[in-house]
């Protein structure tokens, strides 16, 4: 696995998704939401990319545009070869198997009047041509592989748990063998007791269907214990990119620092004896980034320079990117 | 053991259960704690195990009917609060106890002006003038960390950002100068680098005010960081108890330690996998017979499934509700 050549299953180039803002009777567009302003990165076949960032910074834009579920304003995302930025009807449809997505909130993702066993086939209705039997079978194949038991086919998702019902979810997601799978805070409504059991499932279903993950969350322990590279997102844009063990021992964006840094540590003994970064003020708004770098209003290491040049996406170690003027 | 003469608020053997249409729901099962003036009392448990119920217990926050207080003894400075009248209990409320609730959006209210919010109790609990109210109100707004307080007292809640409107809540809650301060979740809800930002003023507050802390949360770093003592819920009960470095360093319970072995930690090397605790949380029909957790716990043995086991001491520091702690390893019983 380790030595195996490097496949980027999925590519990103400057995607861009701005959402329109209307004002007024006649409805004309004063503005844009900038949710994401042209961020480029790669995701590697049998890899998680974990995709960090404070609440509002783009991340479920991201995740969504990877998958089409928006009409992105600009850029390319590159399935497993094909150009899906661009593709409609048919082709689309043709394409949709292979990518799929878990959501936050598994209780607002599953329709309450259908049973588990037609949510899980649901997928399998639409794209496959399977009998009655057949399409039973596999349901019963899925519930095994998320650990559900069989015997819940017929219950609604009301009678589960968080935990089950994200199992639910998962089972769904994985129906039509999908290669690349988009993870949008799968974990972050269940318990801390629970989340660790959907993260070894998330982890044991990678291993056996050699799943590729964009594993999206706030939650940064766990993206380091999830994630193979980790990208951090701010206002729209990426800040940097590395391997996980890398960008949590060595962050070099001043942004990465202070998130990485703001981190509560489980160890009443260091309480007080870490050095933490506290940044003032909030994110700003997206219909609005300041000029130049937009870290630069919150910047602890700001400088004149970063109010007016935009810093530029490079490489500044093998396989690590940053954006920021002052980084060697 | 406890010094009763030392402690601004005791909870002795609380029950409250909620009376519902499909049946009983034993939130609170005989929960007992203490807190003495200035320090900082961290509650941990997952979600529903009655965290929030016992808190609003205390000043009968809660609708009641559906809920109803069983049994229980609750003293404040001195005070029998299941005993007090009604008035007594609203001048409490908000004055001598200062409460910032799980949601800020549901808390504050969207149609009054945050100046308006914050002179109201002021002038309700303190007596004071409208214009002393509205100097005290920009001085609260200053102290927890917004900028042009005086001008932001004419915006509306919808005006703030989350971060914001949680230090209003926290400003609110602090305008009387409260005994205690019961927080719940305050930080839940909100992002890291934000969360830091409370949590840092919640430390200068601390020292500034002296007043004594209840912090609510599911969240073992927040507490390893800002809590002196630790309590662990676990369907409605306190399961163990102890000073935060003793808990962390020294855990008894079972469910405590898998609780701490589920954590990734940031600073280490990366675990081949994560430690899981199987099933869930009992549904709680019915007040505990037993241990609850047995039936997720590796330990489970005979006694554990016939008898509900009490708090027992494992150092004047340190208390645990479970029999294999209580033997020392043992299962004969
Ligand atoms: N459909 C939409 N129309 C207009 N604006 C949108 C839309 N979807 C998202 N936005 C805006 O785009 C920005 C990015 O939102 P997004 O949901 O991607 O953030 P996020 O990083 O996933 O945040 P969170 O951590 O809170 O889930 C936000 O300012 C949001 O308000
Ligand atoms: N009004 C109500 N009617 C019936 N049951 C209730 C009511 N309010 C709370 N409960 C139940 O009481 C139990 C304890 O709830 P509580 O809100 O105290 O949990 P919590 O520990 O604060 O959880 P969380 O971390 O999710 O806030 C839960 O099982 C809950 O479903
Ligand atoms: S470019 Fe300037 S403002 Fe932006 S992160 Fe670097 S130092 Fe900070
Ligand atoms: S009392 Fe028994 S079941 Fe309960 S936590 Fe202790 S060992 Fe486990
Ligand atoms: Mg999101
Ligand atoms: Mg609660």
């Amino acid at each position: 696995m380790l030595d195996a050549p490097k496949k980027p299953l999925v590519r990103v180039e400057n995607l861009k998704m701005h959402f329109p803002i209307f004002r007024g009777v006649l409805k004309r567009q004063v503005g844009a939401v900038k949710a994401v302003d042209g961020i480029s990165f790669d995701v590697f076949e049998g890899e998680t990319l974990g995709l960090v960032g404070e609440s509002g910074c783009g991340k479920s834009t991201v995740g969504r545009c990877v998958l089409r579920l928006y009409e992105v304003t600009g850029g390319s995302i590159t399935i497993d070869g094909t150009d899906i930025a661009t593709l409609s009807g048919a082709d689309l449809r043709a394409k949709r198997p292979e990518m799929q997505m878990i959501f936050q909130d598994p209780q607002a993702s599953l329709n309450p009047r259908m049973t588990v066993g037609s949510i899980i086939s649901e997928p399998l209705d639409e794209h496959e041509h399977m009998t009655r039997d057949e399409k039973r079978a596999k349901v019963g194949e899925l519930m095994d592989a998320v650990g559900l038991a069989r015997r819940f086919a017929d219950r609604y998702p009301h009678e589960f748990s968080g935990g089950q019902r994200q199992r639910i979810g998962i089972a769904r997601a994985l129906a039509l063998n999908p290669k690349f799978i988009v993870c949008d805070e799968p974990i972050a409504a269940l318990d801390v007791s629970i989340q660790a059991q959907v993260v070894n499932l998330l982890e044991d279903l990678q291993e056996k269907f050699g799943l590729t993950y964009l594993f999206i969350s706030h939650d940064l322990s766990m993206v380091r214990h999830l994630a193979t590279r980790v990208a951090v997102m701010y206002l729209g844009r990426l800040v940097e990119l590395g391997d996980a063990e890398t960008l949590y021992m060595a962050p070099r964006h001043p942004y990465t620092q202070a998130l990485l840094s703001a981190v509560p540590n489980p160890d009443p003994a260091q309480a007080g004896h870490i050095e933490r970064i506290i940044l003032e003020g909030d994110v700003p708004s997206p219909a609005n980034p300041p000029p130049g770098c937009t870290f630069s209003t919150r910047c602890p290491r700001a400088q004149a320079v970063c109010k007016q040049d935009s810093p530029a996406w490079r490489e500044i170690g093998e396989g690590h990117f940053a954006a920021c003027h002052f980084i060697e | 053991m406890r010094d009763h003469s030392a402690t601004v608020l005791d909870v002795a053997n609380l029950k409250t259960v909620f009376n519902t249409r499909d049946g009983e729901v034993h939130a609170v099962n005989g929960v007992s704690f203490y807190l003495k003036p200035g320090e900082l009392l961290g509650i941990v448990g997952e979600s529903g195990s009655g965290k929030s119920v016992t808190m609003m217990s205390l000043l009968k926050l809660l609708p009641m009917p559906p809920a109803e207080i069983r049994e229980g003894q609750i003293e404040f400075d001195g005070r029998d609060l299941r005993n007090v009248s009604d008035d007594d209990l609203r001048r409490i409320r908000g004055g001598e106890i200062g409460f910032v609730f799980q949601d800020p959006m549901t808390s504050l209210n969207p149609v009054f002006t945050v100046g308006f919010q914050l002179v109201e109790p002021l002038r309700l609990h303190m007596g004071l003038s409208k214009a002393e109210a509205r100097k005290r109100a920009a001085e609260l707004l200053e102290l927890v960390g917004i900028p042009d307080a005086a001008s932001r007292l004419k915006d509306y809640p919808h005006q703030f950002s989350g971060g914001m409107r949680q230090r209003v809540m926290i400003a609110i809650a602090l305008a009387c100068d409260p005994k205690v301060l019961i927080a719940d979740e305050p930080t839940t809800a909100l992002d890291v680098t934000i969360q830091a930002q409370i949590l840092e003023l919640v430390k200068e507050l601390r020292q500034k005010l002296g007043m004594a802390i209840i912090w609510i949360t599911h969240d073992l770093g927040v507490i390893a960081e800002i809590a002196d003592r630790v309590a662990v819920m676990y369907a409605g009960q306190i399961v163990e108890h102890a000073e935060v470095k003793e808990l962390f360093a020294n855990p008894q319970h079972p469910y405590t330690r898998a609780l701490l072995e589920t954590l990734p930690r940031m600073g280490e090397a990366r675990a081949a996998r994560l430690p899981s605790i199987d099933g869930q949380p009992p549904n709680l029909d019915h007040a505990p017979t037993h241990c609850e957790f047995a039936p997720r716990c590796k330990h489970a043995f005979t006694r554990c499934r016939k008898e509900n086991p009490k708090r027992f001491e494992v150092n004047p520091a340190h208390d645990v509700a479970c029999f294999l702690a209580q033997s020392g390893g043992s299962t004969d019983a």
